[in-house]
């Protein structure tokens, strides 16, 4: 059990995603970071998908009656437990009484705390992943508030071992983000022009994002017949360009289609990256090809299951 | 077919076109080929959107390349092609509709608009089923064809910053149902007492992308009967069927 004291600024709980009711127009969500979230999990002891707590730029302070094992991966919230230092990228002993405790998030934007057992909400529609705009999953359909009571389940896993990530997994957060991208599927719908200064310049991250999307302000991207397509599917990763041809980057709770026309689509594995990347950093983009985007899928799997023998 | 085009959408999505413009023969054959590839799921294929004029694909690709998948779908389209169209059916969903009053605050407007009484109005929306061409927005939003121009009205200059669950609208001459409570600029002319979308369900969507649904005028009293119904879980969904595609939506 853990009661939230403060919740931070935007905490919910997120799994991998609510797959397979794309088709009713239902978002996916799910962790924005993949890979932090996923190694918060192995170390916690649980599968790399299991649900977790995702805290956004300000973290929650959180008390733990009894008890348990956490792990925290992600951006550097500064964690304490009682008011000791606790690292990030590992996994600690929590004593029954105890008062765990975040702050800003000093590199990076989010963190996730992932629970020995795993976080007790039911699922909805195949997962714990919470979707505040529909109202359902996670806690309630929310972002945590004060006083609310998250249950923990019980562990069916080996007994826990404190430990940290080895220096090997540790991913750098700096203020420059480059991301891999798959042209398509209407690229054919902007200038040679407009491709190019999307490969060739720099681009900045706007403070309006979100978990739905990222945009970018910076250079424009010219599209060759106006920015509408009649609506289509897509889904995180996908790189909208509107009429004012800034780049807005699909992300997690995006909706399930729409209607600009888009120029490609960052690689999965590149999510990652971006989910960290705060307002007035910078964006850059490289083309890739499938071989390319399905070694980077593999080298993630094989970093967890590295992660996981320890 | 030697018309469809199958396209990138990173790497774990391929999007197969079917040309570019909003029609029902052309949502039609986007339903079939979902149908077809449905049926029988291969373990690669994740996930399957069909919308007005394409299907998106998504699949795993650590278990198969973006050719071998392209090839496999060119199959299914040609399998499509020899099974024949003419008997293709699809479902009609009904969904009861109180028109006016409180629960269609802008039924008035749109009769006036269209130099029309309410009860033609009703009439008109009321008279033939319409395509679900596809569904995104909000869970289980429908986007669909068909609706008359006649009853045709522009959106509220200032959309409503909440407007009910089941709320039926128009917009320029789309007609739609907001299945959750969400903002939104529709002019409304009436509420549903069904619940859209109900997620703690066993089926948690009232229809899919590829049915029809008709609306079919009830009173209050009506409403409120079926509400409890809805409520108490012991409302059965009235459905049909219907032929699909070309001006098949007129049919019913």
């Amino acid at each position: 059990m853990c009661t939230v004291i403060k919740p931070g600024m935007l905490t919910t709980v997120q799994d991998r995603g609510r797959t397979g009711y794309r088709a009713f127009g239902m978002p996916v969500s799910g962790v924005m970071d993949r890979y932090a979230a996923s190694m918060a999990n192995i170390l916690a002891g649980n599968d790399p998908g299991a649900a977790v707590l995702e805290m956004t730029m300000l973290g929650g302070t959180f008390r733990f009656p009894n008890e348990t094992y956490l792990a925290v991966c992600g951006a550097d919230m500064q964690g304490t437990l009682n008011g000791k230092k606790i690292k990030n990228w590992s996994a600690f002993y929590v004593p029954a009484n105890s008062e765990l405790c975040f702050g800003y998030a000093v590199n990076g934007c989010r963190s996730y705390l992932a629970f020995y057992g795993g976080i007790a909400v039911p699922e909805v529609l195949g997962s714990r992943s919470t979707y505040t705009r529909a109202g359902i999953g996670g806690f309630d359909g929310r972002a945590l508030q004060a006083d609310d009571v998250i249950e923990i389940a019980k562990a069916d896993r080996m007994p826990f071992a404190p430990r940290e990530l080895s220096y090997h997994h540790l991913p750098k957060y700096g203020s420059e983000v480059r991301l891999r991208v798959i042209p398509g599927p209407q690229e054919g719908l902007f200038t040679p022009e407009g491709l190019r200064s999307l490969f060739s310049q720099s681009f900045t991250v706007s403070p309006r994002n979100d978990r739905m999307g990222v945009l970018l302000e910076g250079p424009t991207i010219e599209h060759a017949a106006g920015p509408d397509i009649i609506s289509d599917a897509l889904s995180a990763g996908a790189i909208q360009v509107p009429g004012d041809g800034h780049p807005i980057i699909m992300m997690a709770d995006c909706q399930t289609t729409g209607g600009y026309a888009k120029i490609g689509f960052v690689i999965g594995p590149d999510l990652s990256k971006l989910a960290q990347a705060k307002a007035g950093d910078s964006v850059t983009f490289v083309e890739c090809g499938d071989q390319e985007a399905v070694a980077a899928l593999a080298a993630e799997n094989l970093s967890y299951e590295k992660a996981a023998l320890g | 077919m030697s018309d469809t085009n199958i396209v990138k959408a990173g790497e774990q999505g391929v999007v197969v076109e079917f040309g570019n413009v909003i029609d029902p023969g052309v949502n039609a054959r986007v339903h079939r080929l979902a149908q077809l590839i449905a049926s029988d799921m291969p373990d690669e294929i994740l996930e399957l959107v069909p919308t007005y004029r394409s299907l998106m694909v998504y699949f795993d690709p650590q278990r198969i390349n973006r050719e071998a998948l392209s090839e496999k779908i060119r199959l299914y389209l040609e399998s499509g092609d020899q099974s024949g169209d003419r008997s293709d059916t699809a479902t009609v969903v009904s969904i009861p509709v109180c028109y006016g009053g409180d629960f269609g605050p802008d039924l008035d407007f749109v009769a006036s608009h269209n130099k029309l009484s309410t009860q033609e109005v009703v009439q008109i929306h009321t008279s033939r089923a319409y395509q679900v061409y596809m569904l995104g927005f909000t869970p289980g939003f429908p986007y669909l064809g068909g609706m008359s121009d006649r009853i045709a009205a522009p959106r509220l200059a200032q959309p409503r910053v909440v407007i009910p669950a089941g709320s039926v609208g128009i917009a320029g001459s789309q007609t739609g149902i907001y299945p959750i409570e969400s903002p939104g600029g529709w002019q409304l002319i009436g509420r549903t007492p069904l619940q859209i979308f109900s997620p703690g369900s066993a089926n948690p969507f009232l229809f899919a992308a590829g049915n029809f649904l008709r609306f079919t005028a009830i009173d209050a009293e009506t409403f409120l009967d079926i509400r409890r119904q809805v409520e108490s879980g012991s409302y059965l969904p009235v459905t049909g069927t219907i032929e699909r595609g070309g001006d098949a939506a007129c049919a019913l």
